[in-house]
């Protein structure tokens, strides 16, 4: 306790950022030097907000050992919209937890702005979490909750509330800043836990699965509303959650993670288009796999041979060298559908039509066996033609449509 | 209360029902506290009236009341009637006793929340197979009578007790440490009897605590202190009002534990309100004591709950 009472955190102040919001009421006070003890002044101009170096996390001792986070490596930049995807159990909150400090990695260290934090208690990161619970205090009310942080910090009371105003200005909870926390909706508690972490104006903003708790409309208003808030702040957001189109919508760029591993990190549509691993491209977004032979290559570029003897060009990731028996992957809206089996790379039976609205999904049981190949096609007023269930069908390929990858 | 007598103007058929529903519920819920109605009836309100009558009576010579009315056990309880002039004289004797107990209650509350505070929180903090476990062992002394304990402490305590003697066998002292018949022996054994009563309470307001608001306040820059002061503390406030009122209450009345251990020398009021029906032989001044003590009690609990009850609430 001797240290935490001795050198306190400084305001996690942005240098040269505007106020928050259209409200300019000139709180931004410079940055108080010479207080801070022990603590980042994250100042020197770095491309990366966060560096993650090696990190493991190893739960539990003897037999009982699981490594929550084997040996992760991944760089955040400044004003990023970063996203850790996996199911759950993959280790993104672990991570998320050791960079704000409610856990020390095992092994690894924890860059913030080229500085260590991995050993540093969670009030002396300029880092702010915004929970999955929310968790917010039930016996404040949401302008105290909303000040909380930069109470902690000492700032001076008028500093506080003209803050507090700002921030409740910004997630439109004026009228209800004098309600306790269990007199407001999901919703609004979402608002408050979001202005909360953003008050005291942290280097990063940490989001835990923040909009699993709400309905799809308002978690749809919310993820508007939360890019909204990062464009206007411009703190680094790492958001974790296990919703692939949430990650895909609202990332600049997306950590995909499988049993405590990053398997690729990459623009949405990077991760969407060329998955580096067979697991990616199963998580994010339908896929279709097709079992083929590699008959020839060149760099990037494999030509793979199906039972059916035709042959097709599918591309492939760095530092893979596909031989043998491949799996490919293709997405079900770059394939489509022909009239006349013979016209289609592969062809089969149409089992199944399901309408979706925006779009129709055709599966089609494929002659030579396997899973059910599954054709997205958009739905336009003036469909040219239309399938019945039984028909034989072929299906075409657009081009770099597959991919060959690891399984 | 029903939802007619809500909405008159819309004496609808489900309404109706409704109300018809509720007014029965309601018989039930009479119905079935009844038997506790007439234990507290029989067992709680007579005695409580006989006591208030007997207090407002004049004292047999051997025990027992005489039926003639007297404000005299009162008058008593501050003054003394001259019995040559038959003026009233200001006697303190058994307003001292009320405070001395009342300061021991005090600092028997005090000291038993700062043992039971960490105590409680270490074992709201265990996992959850364990803590079981923990209030198992907290629970432990209700398995033997209160008296049985206060005579074992008395045996630790006494001059040629556990303590002395160990101490003088490893020539720390020469002579025995007087403790047994002291205001010590008394404090030390109400907060032996009464701790447990302050850790229960404490550790079921702190075991719904949900640490997630802990790392909350970490998260924004509180520090440990900071964290115990803002969020802890006031998140068990009603532990901590419980606790306290089951200590302090108790042991403000308490009388085995100071009639052993402080030998009859160091009086508290139950034992001075005993003596009255006992040696003393004056059944109204014991009634009246006990009166005073319980008004005292309801004051100083009506000021309490008048000023914490709004920060409960929420907590």
């Amino acid at each position: 306790m001797g240290i935490a009472l001795e050198s306190r955190v400084t305001a996690p102040q942005l240098p040269s950022q505007p106020a928050y919001g259209d409200n300019q009421t000139g709180t931004n006070l410079p940055p108080r030097a010479g207080s801070l003890n022990g603590v980042i002044v994250p100042e020197q101009p770095g491309k990366n907000a966060i560096e993650v170096r090696g990190v493991r996390k190893v739960f539990g001792t003897g037999e009982n050992q699981v490594a929550a986070l084997d040996t992760v490596s991944v760089s955040i930049r400044e004003n990023e919209f970063f996203t850790l995807l996996g199911p759950s159990g993959c280790g993104k909150t672990t991570l998320l937890r050791l960079i704000a400090g409610f856990d020390f990695p095992t092994a690894g260290e924890i860059l913030l702005h080229g500085q260590d934090i991995a050993p540093l208690p969670p009030f002396k990161r300029p880092v702010n979490t915004v929970f999955q619970s929310y968790a917010l205090f039930p016996h404040m009310t949401v302008a105290e909750n909303i000040g909380f942080g930069l109470e902690m910090l000492g700032k001076p009371k008028a500093e506080i509330e003209a803050r507090v105003a700002q921030m409740l200005k910004l997630v439109k909870m004026e009228q209800l800043k004098a309600r306790r926390t269990s007199q407001i909706s999901g919703g609004q508690q979402q608002r408050v836990a979001l202005a909360r972490a953003l008050a005291p104006q942290p280097k990063v903003l940490l989001l835990d699965e923040p909009l699993s708790a709400l309905d799809y409309k308002l978690r749809k208003e919310m993820q508007i509303e939360l890019k909204r808030l990062q464009h206007e702040t411009g703190i680094t957001f790492i958001f974790v959650t296990h919703d692939q189109e949430e990650a895909l919508t609202m990332s600049d760029r997306i950590a995909v993670m499988s049993a405590g591993k990053i398997l690729q990190v990459g623009t949405p549509r990077d991760i969407y288009d060329r998955p580096a691993e067979r697991f990616v491209a199963d998580f994010i977004g339908e896929t279709n796999f097709l079992a083929g032979t590699v008959v020839s290559k060149k760099p990037g570029v494999a030509t793979v041979k199906f039972a059916s003897n035709a042959t097709i060009a599918a591309g492939y990731p760095e530092g893979f060298d596909p031989t043998g028996e491949v799996t490919l992957v293709v997405r079900p809206e770059h394939a489509d559908l022909v009239p006349d089996p013979a016209k289609g790379t592969i062809a089969g039976t149409l089992s199944n039509i399901v309408y979706f609205g925006t779009d129709t999904h055709y599966h089609v049981k494929l002659d030579g066996g396997g899973e059910n190949f599954i054709v997205r096609h958009q739905n336009s007023r003036s469909s040219p033609v239309t399938y019945e269930t039984g028909a034989k069908v072929g299906i075409q390929f657009e081009e770099d449509a597959a991919r060959v990858l690891k399984d | 209360m029903t939802t007619a007598t809500l909405s008159p103007t819309l004496p609808s058929k489900a309404a109706l029902f409704e109300a018809r529903a509720v007014k029965a519920g309601a018989r039930r819920n009479r119905l079935l506290s009844l038997p506790a109605l007439i234990i507290i009836g029989i067992f709680g309100v007579l005695p409580l009236l006989i006591i208030c009558v007997y207090s407002f009576l004049v004292a047999a010579p051997y025990g027992g009341v005489q039926w003639q009315f007297s404000t005299d056990a009162y008058l008593n309880f501050l003054f003394q009637r001259d019995i040559f002039d038959d003026t009233l004289q200001f006697t303190p004797d058994f307003l001292i006793i009320y405070l001395r107990s009342f300061l021991f209650a005090v600092v028997t509350t005090v000291i038993c929340l700062l043992l039971g505070f960490p105590t409680a929180y270490f074992m709201a903090t265990r996992p959850p197979a364990q803590r079981n476990w923990w209030v198992l062992l907290i629970t432990i002394p209700f398995w033997s009578n209160l008296l049985v304990r206060t005579l074992a402490i008395m045996f630790i305590i006494r001059d040629e007790g556990l303590i002395n003697n160990a101490l003088m066998a490893l020539g720390v002292i020469d002579k025995p440490i007087t403790m047994l018949y002291t205001n010590f022996a008394i404090q030390l054994g109400l907060l032996y009897a009464f701790l447990p009563f302050m850790v229960l309470p404490l550790y079921s307001s702190l075991e719904k605590l949900d640490f997630r608001l802990i790392e909350a306040a970490y998260d924004l820059y509180a520090t440990r202190r900071q964290v115990l002061w803002r969020v802890i503390i006031p998140l068990s406030r009603p532990g901590i009002i419980a606790g306290c009122l089951l200590v302090f209450i108790p042991a403000l009345g308490a009388y085995v534990t100071p009639l052993i251990l402080g030998g009859g020398v160091h009086l508290m009021i139950g034992d001075l309100i005993a003596q009255q029906f006992g040696s003393g032989r004056n059944w109204p001044l014991g009634c009246a004591q006990a009166l005073i003590l319980m008004a005292a009690v309801l004051v100083a609990l009506y000021f309490y709950v008048r000023n914490t009850s709004g920060k409960v609430q929420h907590g």
